[in-house]
């Protein structure tokens, strides 16, 4: 698809793009201390996507940070694609960030001044790839998410459904891995929302690992695993079961 | 009830034999709700026997050709025009359950919350997978599939939506529930007697059925 090198040689290509191990997450200390998660364990594979879910103030965003390495847990171990965060200098932690995992956030968070292209290329170009290289990995990306021919439109030229799939495109642009989404429909109508987790759900069936931060339900069942957080801690997980159900006796 | 009012407005569309009405109700509802010849027949006895359907032309193939009348026309435009009176559901006996629930000591309503929640996501991601199995999702066909499909998405989502809403209103109670012991003031036979704090509140069989609306 792309001539860039693989993110990491050592990478273990069916092995879980994230892992959190016993992550805890405290603000402030002694008596005043509250903790945004406690003990969470937590994977995701190549080809999966998995919807976490929880009322406000159940620790969804902050396992996306922690789990983006934005944040450093309190205690526990976050492992992005083999390697363990608490292990890597400031500069390999920034690095494994721009070349492992691209967020995706509820009010798209492109760059007015700069071209869908020039969106999706920056992580690349500011990791250093020749410009040619770049663009050539972002015309893919672009093309996975259906945007071929928007490449040299600016973001305030495209719908808010292309303005998400320009995001996408810049969260898996050079073969990045795991994709971090929070609320990605939440600016979008129902029906630019269900386009915008089609494309979602494609990119995570190409290859990639993605997490999905959603209180719609709906969007969640594009998800193959629910994950459903109270007061900083998993109380219950749901997987996919076979299709053999419900409808299988209408059709 | 809707399968004889689709099939009126089918006939609105032109004369149509049962066996064709048959299929051209099955694609225009993605065949989500198959019907039998007979059910066909049974209805369109009914629609004569009410004057809206007339029998027509026998074609070389003994095909009886079934036309709509003016008043059979009249009945699908007003159709058409009307809202859909919907009846109880099983939503009811879900809150019905949650609401005895929460007043059960020992009981945490919490985790029937989640259970229902799971299945109902569950049923979401099902009904998800389903909708996006059609080979050609632009076809007329997988149109009526996927608005069938989708009202029962919505359905399903508003479920987890008043699950959600309902478990944050019970963890915000003091005790996260009601807990009410069995009352030691045993209720007499006869009509209770009305207690102040009663009026007002409207009983749910008060609530008046609308006209022509059926289960």
């Amino acid at each position: 698809m792309t001539a860039l090198p693989p993110v990491a040689d050592s990478v273990d290509a069916q092995g879980p793009v994230l892992r959190l191990i016993g992550v805890t997450q405290q603000y402030g200390t002694g008596a005043t201390a509250v903790s945004a998660l406690s003990g969470v364990d937590f994977e995701v594979r190549p080809g999966e996507l998995v919807a976490v879910m929880g009322p406000s103030g159940s620790g969804k965003s902050t396992l996306l940070t922690i789990a983006g390495g934005l944040a450093i847990p309190t205690t526990g171990e976050v492992v992005i694609e083999g390697a363990y965060l608490s292990e890597q200098s400031p500069r390999e932690l920034a690095r494994l960030r721009r070349r492992s995992l691209g967020f995706v956030f509820q009010d798209f968070n492109l760059i007015p001044t700069l071209t869908a292209l020039e969106n999706v290329t920056l992580p690349l170009e500011l990791d250093g790839f020749r410009p040619r290289v770049a663009r050539r990995a972002g015309r893919d990306a672009l093309a996975s998410v259906g945007l071929e021919a928007k490449a040299d439109a600016y973001p305030d030229d495209l719908s808010g459904g292309q303005q998400q799939r320009v995001a996408i495109a810049r969260a898996v642009v050079g073969g990045r891995r795991l994709i971090l989404a929070d609320e990605p429909t939440g600016a979008l109508d129902s029906v630019t929302g269900e386009m915008v987790l089609k494309v979602l759900r494609a990119r995570v069936d190409a290859g990639a690992a993605g997490i999905l931060v959603t209180h719609e339900a709906r969007h969640a069942a594009f998800a193959d695993r629910i994950v459903f957080l109270r007061d900083g801690r998993i109380i219950d997980e749901s997987r996919r079961q076979g299709a053999e159900t419900l409808l299988s006796g209408v059709r | 009830m809707s399968v004889r009012q689709s099939l009126l407005a089918i006939l609105d569309q032109g004369p149509c034999y049962g066996y064709q009405l048959r299929a051209e109700f099955d694609r225009r509802t993605g065949s989500t709700w198959p019907l039998n010849v007979g059910q066909i027949y049974n209805t369109l006895d009914r629609l004569e026997r009410d004057g809206l359907v007339e029998k027509g032309d026998v074609d070389e193939h003994g095909h009886v050709y079934w036309e709509i009348t003016d008043a059979g026309a009249d009945e699908v435009r007003s159709w058409l025009a009307s809202p859909v009176q919907r009846g109880h559901g099983t939503r009811d006996e879900l809150a019905i359950k949650l609401a005895v629930a929460a007043t059960l000591p020992g009981v945490d309503v919490a985790d029937i919350v989640q259970t229902q929640r799971r299945a109902s996501l569950a049923q979401l991601q099902e009904l998800n997978r389903a909708k996006y199995a059609g080979a050609n999702p632009d076809g007329p066909e997988e149109l009526a599939w996927s608005l069938v499909v989708d009202s029962m998405i919505f359905a399903a989502e508003a479920e987890v939506r008043w699950l959600d809403h309902s478990e944050q209103r019970l963890a915000l109670h003091p005790d996260h529930a009601m807990a009410l012991e069995l009352s030691t003031d045993k209720p007499k036979r006869g009509r209770p007697v009305k207690e102040p704090a009663a009026v007002g509140r409207t009983k749910r069989d008060d609530t008046p059925t609308a006209p022509g609306a059926r289960r």
